[in-house]
């Protein structure tokens, strides 16, 4: 799946993290927030802008490149409007959270760290997102699913639709 | 600027009314002078890194203040030297409540007697462990304790710039630091010239993105730098060459919470709590199968038994307590007939298993080992950086063979490689993640090698967990609801309304859907054999 970024529909985005980039240009260690930035506003690393930030922080591609895919928040693809993040913790993972998280893959057919087509959800493992208490649980964007049942992941899907 | 007036002004308004509020809500009593949390569940734990939480409110750094905040670092300040500060630490035996043990007022003084230009104190909050949020409470309900902490920390050593490195999946704990830090400064206890004693310190915020090991003090350092997170090889003691290659000094969030009451009320104090080579407390997120989840403060100690059943109320559903797994990817699982095992730094040690930050994740009959063994390879190959080999390539032909024996595929030897591999990754890696990758294999094959056995010679899983290894099988005593039929995804179960029903097992998937809507009671239809 290929997914063009657009610089039109981008453009202020865009003057916002040159001017972030440029603050940050004289901080020590400015690559990883400066990567986090970019991730925020943008969603996920358009090589567009990687190529911006090796400019303006005279850092090498291959470099950014390496750091980026080192790091499992950042992404190359769009995520989608939805982030489902399911969380894999060991809690969870005694308490089923695997089952949830094929059932998520099935309902929307996408496998886990993918974006649908119509950019409407992504789906994501988390390795545990510290509500070990109220395990197996779901995150939909900054909704927290406590002990989730498969049958209940239509209803919460269809939420977002 | 702050002065000791203006916060006793605070503490003595502000104090009576929170207490009051919190009477009122029935939210709290009061033990000694102490305000604690009211309720069974808070009767036997001692607090003291989260002695504010779910007190103050974290967004209002008065409240902080009316709890005795700052104090410490006023004291300390105004009428201690660095060095006192340093042997106030060592003195306590404060240990690295990181996972290590590590005593934190030694490598407080290694830093303070290096002479150098520049020096960073870091607060790890890249709290990774699945199954602990310790520091994550502690962030978002008492961060406060934590700068203050530091601050201490920063004038022990000599240094004026401090990092708290959070992991980006804790967005609340990230926001509230963000308020703190913002309201410390403009109360003028970060910045420059704090209580007009000259001494500058301020802190700054950097995000993880999602990486287990950078939670490894070097590995954080990399990242800070703006590189990938690959733990260094220790050729120079952090202490001295860290961050930068500047002295620098990592400590635990929790640790650091502990600093600021230590100052206060004196090693003795301390001392006093807790067993004479771990002294103090241990906050652990007990989770799990486990009735009354969540987080404990317990004196060092204390057995696994009172934390489990005394405080925890045992296994959840009526179900067989089995094991407590602690310590995380590195720890081990610790099987029911240790249960009286004392938690600290030694005793675990001894039975194979590690303290860790504090994740105790309660198994029941209903938990598999060789699973658990292989969830957490499974966590340890996704996470090995990648930099040596015996972690890279050895924990993944580890998990494979793992998986293969939980597939029913396990053969004659397995169990051996096993053991010769847990061997070389563990004395062989480079850093803490390589070298306790093993000990779940290691403490699950020595408490439960008959699970393996089981797996490997006779094709079964004796806690009815590995699917490949199990069956779904509708008994007799099926009073044809057909529930389980409706409910099959596969729609493999076949019978009439009140007549038996048969499940095809040449289509099954075992997802278990039957067996958890099969209303007869007490033992349901559907078995798994």
């Amino acid at each position: 799946m290929e997914f063009k970024f657009d610089m039109e529909k981008n453009k202020d985005k865009v003057i916002e993290f040159q001017d972030f980039l440029n603050e940050k240009k004289s901080t020590k260690g400015p690559l990883m927030p400066a990567l986090q930035q970019a991730q925020e506003v943008f969603g996920y690393l358009p090589m567009e802008m990687l190529e911006v930030i090796s400019k303006t922080l005279q850092i090498p591609m291959a470099e950014i490149y390496g750091v980026a895919t080192f790091y499992s928040q950042f992404s190359f693809i769009p995520q989608g409007e939805n982030k489902i993040s399911v969380c894999l913790g060991t809690a969870c993972y005694v308490k089923g959270a695997q089952n949830i998280l094929e059932e998520i893959e099935s309902q929307l057919g996408i496998k886990s760290g993918l974006t649908t087509p119509d950019q409407k959800f992504s789906i994501a493992s988390a390795r545990c997102v510290g509500d070990c208490s109220i395990a197996p649980v779901i995150l939909v964007n900054e909704d927290v699913y406590a002990k989730v049942k498969k049958s209940e992941i239509k209803d919460i899907i269809n939420k977002y639709k | 600027m702050m002065t000791k007036e203006r916060m006793d002004s605070i503490k003595e308004v502000l104090k009576p009314k929170i207490v009051e509020k919190l009477i009122g809500e029935d939210k709290v009593e009061l033990r000694g002078d102490e305000v604690v949390l009211k309720g069974e569940y808070y009767k036997k734990q001692v607090r003291i890194a989260l002695k504010n939480c779910d007190i103050v409110d974290p967004t209002n750094i008065e409240e902080y203040i009316a709890f005795d905040g700052y104090y410490a670092l006023y004291d300390s300040l105004t009428k201690k030297k660095p060095g006192d500060i340093v042997e106030e630490i060592k003195n306590s035996l404060l240990r690295g409540r990181g996972g290590a043990g590590f005593p934190t007022g030694r490598k407080w003084d290694e830093a303070y007697r290096y002479q150098a230009d520049k020096k960073y104190i870091i607060c790890n909050a890249d709290e990774g462990d699945p199954g602990a949020f310790m520091d994550r409470s502690i962030l978002e309900k008492d961060p406060h304790s934590v700068l203050e902490g530091m601050a201490l920390g920063g004038y022990a050593i000599g240094s004026d710039q401090g990092y708290i490195y959070v992991r980006a999946e804790y967005p609340m704990a990230v926001k509230r630091l963000e308020i703190a830090i913002k309201q410390a400064r403009e109360y003028g206890l970060l910045g420059e010239n704090i209580f007009g004693t000259g001494f500058n310190f301020d802190i700054e915020l950097r995000l993880g993105s999602g990486a287990f090991v950078c939670g490894e003090g070097t590995a954080l350092m990399e990242s800070i730098e703006g590189r990938r997170g690959m733990p260094r090889p220790k050729i120079h003691r952090t202490a001295h060459v860290g961050l930068w290659g500047k002295p620098t000094i990592i400590n635990n969030v929790e640790t650091l919470a502990n600093v600021p009451v230590i100052i206060n009320k004196g090693y003795e104090w301390f001392r006093g709590i807790g067993t004479e080579e771990s002294p103090g407390t241990k906050v652990f997120a007990l989770v799990g199968k486990v009735e009354n989840a969540g987080l404990v403060e317990v004196p060092m100690g204390m057995t696994l038994r009172e934390i489990i059943f005394d405080i925890g109320g045992g296994a959840q559903d009526g179900k067989e307590y089995k094991a407590v797994q602690t310590g995380g990817p590195s720890g081990g699982c610790i099987p029911a007939d240790l249960i009286d095992t004392p938690v600290d730094f030694e005793s675990l040690g001894k039975i194979w298993s590690i303290m860790g930050s504090g994740g105790m994740v309660v198994m029941d009959e209903n938990t598999c080992m060789v699973d658990i063994a292989k969830f957490f390879l499974d966590f340890s190959v996704e996470e090995s950086c990648g930099k040596c080999v015996p972690c890279r390539e050895g924990t993944k032909r580890m998990y494979e063979i793992l998986d293969r024996i939980t597939k029913g595929e396990g053969v004659e030897g397995d169990i051996e490689r096993l053991e010769e591999l847990s061997e070389t990754v563990s004395s062989a890696s480079l850093c803490g993640l390589g070298q306790t990758a093993p000990n779940p294999v290691i403490t699950t094959l020595k408490y439960y090698r008959h699970e393996y056995e089981d797996h490997i010679h006779n094709k079964s899983c004796p806690a009815k967990s590995c699917k490949p290894l199990i069956k779904y099988f509708i008994e007799d005593t099926c009073i044809g609801c057909t529930r389980c039929a409706k409910a099959c995804p596969v729609s493999c179960i076949s019978g009439k309304v009140k007549e038996l029903h048969v499940i095809d097992q040449s289509m099954c998937i075992k997802c278990g859907a039957c067996y958890d809507v099969c209303p007869v009671k007490p033992i349901k239809a559907v078995s798994i054999i």
